[in-house]
C-alpha cells in the first residue's frame, strides 16, 4: 500500500496521482526482502496561521478558516501522519487569547502535535504564554531512525528587545514583514551550543530533520527571510550525511541545497507572501504597488495558502504541498541529482545560485 | 399581452436546433451526435416514456417535468415503487433547461455529457430500477414503433440498437431545452433599458457587487450561463457529516471498491462512475461527500456544481439537497456565510469564496427580485411550488 494515498482504499491513488508512478515506487520502496522499511514515515506541517483577535472571542474569520481547513484535511489522511508539526506564528500579535484560540483549533488534530515558535508568538511577552502552553521552544527527539530538532530561530539581540516604549509596540514592529525597524533573526550562541551538544550523541549516518521558523539560509534580509547566524548553524549540521531543514515564515514554496543540507519551506494557512526581489532573475518593471493585492484570486480566500504532508524515505524528505483549489505541488528529493526538485515545475536548467542577499 | 407571450413561447420552442435565444451562446453539440429533427422527436418520446423503469411508471419527465420547469418541485426525487414502497433519492432534481451548457452533468459532475447522464437514471437502484442496460435495449428491440424510429434516425437494424442510440436521442432532445430571453436578457443584451424595473436593477447591482454572486454564477459581455461549471462547498448538508467526514469518506471508498468489483463482474467491464452513481443516490451521508465521491480529493469535500440561475424562481426547492425552500432563504444562507443561523458552526471545508456578505434586508429583497427577472417567457406560467 502506498503511503501517500489519502483515504486509503484499494487501488485508488489520489494525492500521488500527479506523481509519476516510478517516483512513488522509489519514495516508498520497501526493503529488498519485502518487509516494510522502518525509515519510511509520514508527518505533516501546518504553519503560519496568524490567528488575530479582533475583540473578546471574535477573531479574524479568514485566518481561522485557513487553520481549521488544514486541520480537517490533515485528519482525513490515511495513514495518519506520525506527527504534525506546527511551524510557528500561531497568533498574529502574540496575545494569550490568540495562542489559546490556536491551541483549541489544533486540539482537533488526531495525530500527536509538535510545536515551534514564531516571531508573532514571541515579541509581545517574549514567549512567556507560549512556553507556558507548549513548553520549551527548542528541543529534539528521535523518530524511526531519524533525529529531529526543533529550533527557536527568531531571536534578536537584547538591545533591540529593550528599545521599545511598550511590548505591543515591539510586537507590532516585528509583525510588519518589511518594517525597516525590525531586526535580523538568529538562533544565538546558547542554542548553537545546545545543538552541538545534542548532536554529539548522534551518529553521522543518522538522518537529521531540523525545523526552524525562519530560513536557516540567507534569502532576503529586508523581510527576515534570513537567519543571521545561518552559516554557523549550517557548520554544526555539515558533518552529517543527510540533513533536511524545513522552515516556515516565508509563506511560499522554496527549496535549495547547500552541501549535504536540503532546504524546504512550507506554506501558510493564512496568506501568501510574494517572492522577494532577490529571487528575480530579470529586472522587474512592475510599478511599485501602493494598493494591497494579497493573492492572485482575491475572491477565493484560500488561494495561495496550504499545508504539507511530508514523506521521509531513506533519510530524505518529499514535500507534498496541499493547496486548496490549486494543483498540489510536490518537491521531492531526487536521489540522482542529489537535491530537492519540483516534480512538475522544475526548471530544466539549473537555476543559478543567487549572488546577493 | 397574451399575443406577446405566445410569440416568446414560439421562439423558445423553435430555438435549439439552429439559433440560441437572447442571452445565451450557441448550444455545444458533440461531433458524434449531430442534431436532427427526427432524432430530437425520438428523444422527446423516449424522455417521456415511463416504460424504461421497473414499475413502468418512471420516465425522465417524472423528475424533470416541463410543467414544473423541468424539475419535480420536490426536495429530493422519487424513483420507482414496488412492494417495499417508493424509492427516494438523496438529491434535488436540477432543471434540464439549459443543461446543455454544463461541462459536466449531475451535482457532482460525475459524467461529462448529456449523453452519459441519460445512461444512469433508468438503471439506478433508487430511480428507474432496471437491472441493466440490456434490459432497456431489449424493450426497444421488441417495440415495433421504436424499431422503425431507430432505423429511420440512426439507419440501423433493430438488432443493432444499443444503449448509445438511446442516450444520443435523449441528449439531442435535451439540447433543444434552451431558454433565455428573460427580462434580464432584454435589459442586458437586448438594449431595452426598461426591461428591468428599479428594484431589479438594484438587485443586479447586488448580484455584481456586494453579493459577489457573479464570481460563480457568471455573466459575460455577450451572454450569461450563470455557472462557472466548478464545484464549491457552501456548507449545505454539512450537518450530515459534522465530526465524521473522515469516517464517512473512508466507508464510502471502501464500499465503492466493493461495489465496483460487483458491477464489473456482472457487466464484464467497468463503466466510469457507475458504482458512484449507485452509492451517492442511495445514501444521504455518501451524497454529502459531493465532488469528493468522484475525485477522492479532500479539496472537493462537500463541493457541488454551480447550477445555472435561469428560471430559478420556478425551480424551488433549492440546493443539492433541496433543503432551502425559498429564494429568500437561499440569499440569507449566503448572507450569513453558508448558514441560516449566524451562530451555527462553519464546515472547515467551506469554500474560501463563501463569507458573510452583510447585505441589508432591502438588498436581500432586491437580489430576490433580480433572480425572479431571470425567468424565460415560456416558463412564466409555471406555478411556483408551495
Amino acid at each position: 500500500m502506498k503511503r501517500r494515498e489519502f483515504l486509503k482504499t484499494s487501488g485508488i491513488v489520489t494525492a500521488g496521482s500527479i506523481l509519476p508512478m516510478s517516483l512513488i515506487e522509489v519514495a516508498f520502496a520497501d526493503n529488498a526482502d519485502g518487509t516494510k522499511s522502518d525509515e519510511n514515515f509520514t508527518f505533516a506541517v501546518i504553519s503560519d496561521a496568524h490567528l488575530q483577535q479582533i475583540k473578546g472571542t471574535k477573531f479574524v474569520r479568514n485566518w481561522d478558516m485557513g487553520l481549521k481547513r488544514a486541520v480537517a484535511e490533515c485528519n482525513m489522511m490515511n495513514p495518519k501522519p506520525d506527527f504534525v508539526l506546527f511551524g510557528g506564528d500561531l497568533g498574529q500579535l502574540g496575545k494569550a487569547a490568540e495562542i489559546d484560540h490556536g491551541a483549541e483549533i489544533l486540539s482537533a488534530l488526531r495525530s500527536p502535535v509538535k510545536m515551534m515558535l514564531g516571531e508573532h508568538d514571541y515579541y509581545l511577552d517574549l514567549g512567556e504564554h507560549w512556553m507556558n502552553r507548549f513548553g520549551d521552544p527548542y528541543y529534539s527527539f528521535d523518530h524511526k531512525g531519524v533525529h529531529i530538532v526543533v529550533l527557536n530561530s527568531i531571536l534578536v539581540d537584547e538591545k533591540w528587545i529593550n528599545k521599545w516604549k511598550d511590548p505591543m509596540e515591539r510586537m507590532q514592529t516585528m509583525a510588519g514583514l518589511d518594517d525597516p525597524n525590525g531586526s535580523p533573526f538568529m538562533v544565538g550562541l546558547k542554542q548553537r551550543e545546545w545543538l552541538k551538544k545534542d548532536l554529539e550523541k548522534v551518529s553521522k549516518d543518522t538522518p537529521l530533520i531540523v525545523f526552524s521558523h525562519s530560513p536557516l539560509q540567507k534569502i532576503y534580509k529586508g523581510w527576515n527571510f534570513w537567519t543571521d547566524d545561518a552559516e554557523l548553524v549550517q557548520d554544526i549540521l555539515k558533518p552529517f550525511k543527510k540533513v533536511n531543514v524545513i522552515y516556515a515564515h516565508v509563506h511560499q514554496v522554496q527549496y535549495n541545497k547547500i552541501g549535504n543540507i536540503a532546504f524546504n519551506s512550507v506554506m501558510s494557512t493564512a496568506w501568501p507572501w510574494p517572492y522577494p526581489k532577490t529571487y528575480a532573475k530579470e529586472p522587474s518593471y512592475v510599478p511599485k504597488l501602493t494598493v494591497e493585492m494579497n493573492r492572485a484570486d482575491p475572491f477565493f480566500e484560500r488561494d495561495g495558502t496550504g499545508w504539507q504532508m511530508i514523506n521521509v524515505h531513506t533519510g530524505r524528505v518529499d514535500m507534498n504541498f496541499i493547496l486548496p483549489h490549486n494543483q498540489n505541488r510536490i518537491v521531492a528529493y531526487n536521489e540522482k541529482t542529489g537535491r530537492p526538485e519540483d516534480v512538475e515545475f522544475q526548471n530544466k536548467e539549473r537555476i543559478p545560485p543567487q549572488i546577493h542577499y | 399581452m397574451k399575443k406577446i407571450k405566445l410569440t416568446y413561447l414560439l421562439i423558445g420552442l423553435s430555438v435549439g436546433l439552429y439559433a440560441a435565444p437572447l442571452g445565451l451562446p450557441e448550444v455545444p453539440v458533440p461531433a458524434d451526435n449531430p442534431q436532427t429533427e427526427a432524432k430530437i422527436k425520438l428523444g422527446d418520446m423516449l424522455y417521456h416514456d415511463p416504460r424504461f423503469s421497473r414499475d413502468g411508471k418512471v420516465s425522465c419527465a417524472t423528475c424533470h417535468a416541463r410543467e414544473k420547469a423541468f424539475t419535480d418541485h420536490l426536495p429530493v426525487s422519487k424513483g420507482f415503487t414496488d412492494e417495499k414502497g417508493t424509492r427516494v433519492g438523496t438529491r434535488n432534481a436540477p432543471t434540464v433547461i439549459n443543461a446543455a451548457y454544463y461541462t459536466s452533468q449531475f451535482w457532482d459532475g460525475r459524467v461529462p455529457s448529456l449523453e452519459e447522464q441519460a445512461k444512469f437514471p433508468p438503471i439506478n437502484p433508487v430511480e428507474g430500477g432496471l437491472h441493466s442496460w440490456d434490459e432497456l435495449v431489449g424493450m426497444l428491440k421488441k417495440d415495433d414503433f421504436y424499431k422503425k424510429e431507430f432505423e429511420k434516425v440512426f439507419g440501423i437494424k433493430s438488432s443493432e440498437i444499443t444503449i448509445d442510440h438511446f442516450i444520443k436521442a435523449i441528449a439531442s432532445f435535451e439540447r433543444t431545452l434552451i431558454s433565455g430571453n428573460s427580462k434580464f436578457d432584454r435589459f442586458m443584451y437586448g438594449g431595452d433599458k426598461n426591461a428591468l424595473n428599479e428594484q431589479e436593477k438594484r438587485g443586479l447591482e447586488v448580484f455584481l457587487g456586494q453579493g459577489r454572486c457573479v464570481s460563480c454564477h457568471t455573466i459575460s459581455q455577450t451572454h450569461a450561463i450563470f455557472t462557472d461549471n466548478q464545484f464549491h462547498n457552501l456548507g449545505v448538508g454539512f450537518k450530515a457529516l459534522q465530526g465524521k467526514s473522515e469516517k464517512v469518506a473512508s466507508e464510502y471508498l471502501h464500499k465503492l471498491a466493493m461495489h465496483k468489483k460487483k458491477l464489473k463482474k456482472s457487466a464484464g467491464k467497468e463503466i466510469a462512475n457507475h458504482a458512484a452513481d449507485d452509492l451517492v443516490l442511495a445514501d444521504k451521508k455518501f451524497s454529502e461527500l459531493g465532488r469528493l465521491a468522484i475525485t477522492h480529493e479532500v479539496d472537493d469535500m462537500g463541493a457541488f456544481k454551480t447550477p445555472t440561475l435561469r428560471n430559478i424562481a420556478k425551480t424551488a426547492p433549492y440546493m443539492h439537497d433541496g433543503s432551502l425552500k425559498t429564494l429568500i432563504e437561499v440569499v440569507e444562507w449566503y448572507n450569513f456565510g453558508g448558514k441560516l443561523n449566524p451562530d451555527d458552526p462553519d464546515t472547515p471545508f467551506l469554500d474560501g469564496g463563501i463569507r458573510p456578505l452583510n447585505l441589508s434586508g432591502q438588498q436581500v429583497l432586491d437580489l430576490v427580485a433580480f433572480m425572479k427577472a431571470l425567468t424565460s417567457p415560456e416558463f412564466e406560467n409555471v406555478k411556483e411550488p408551495k
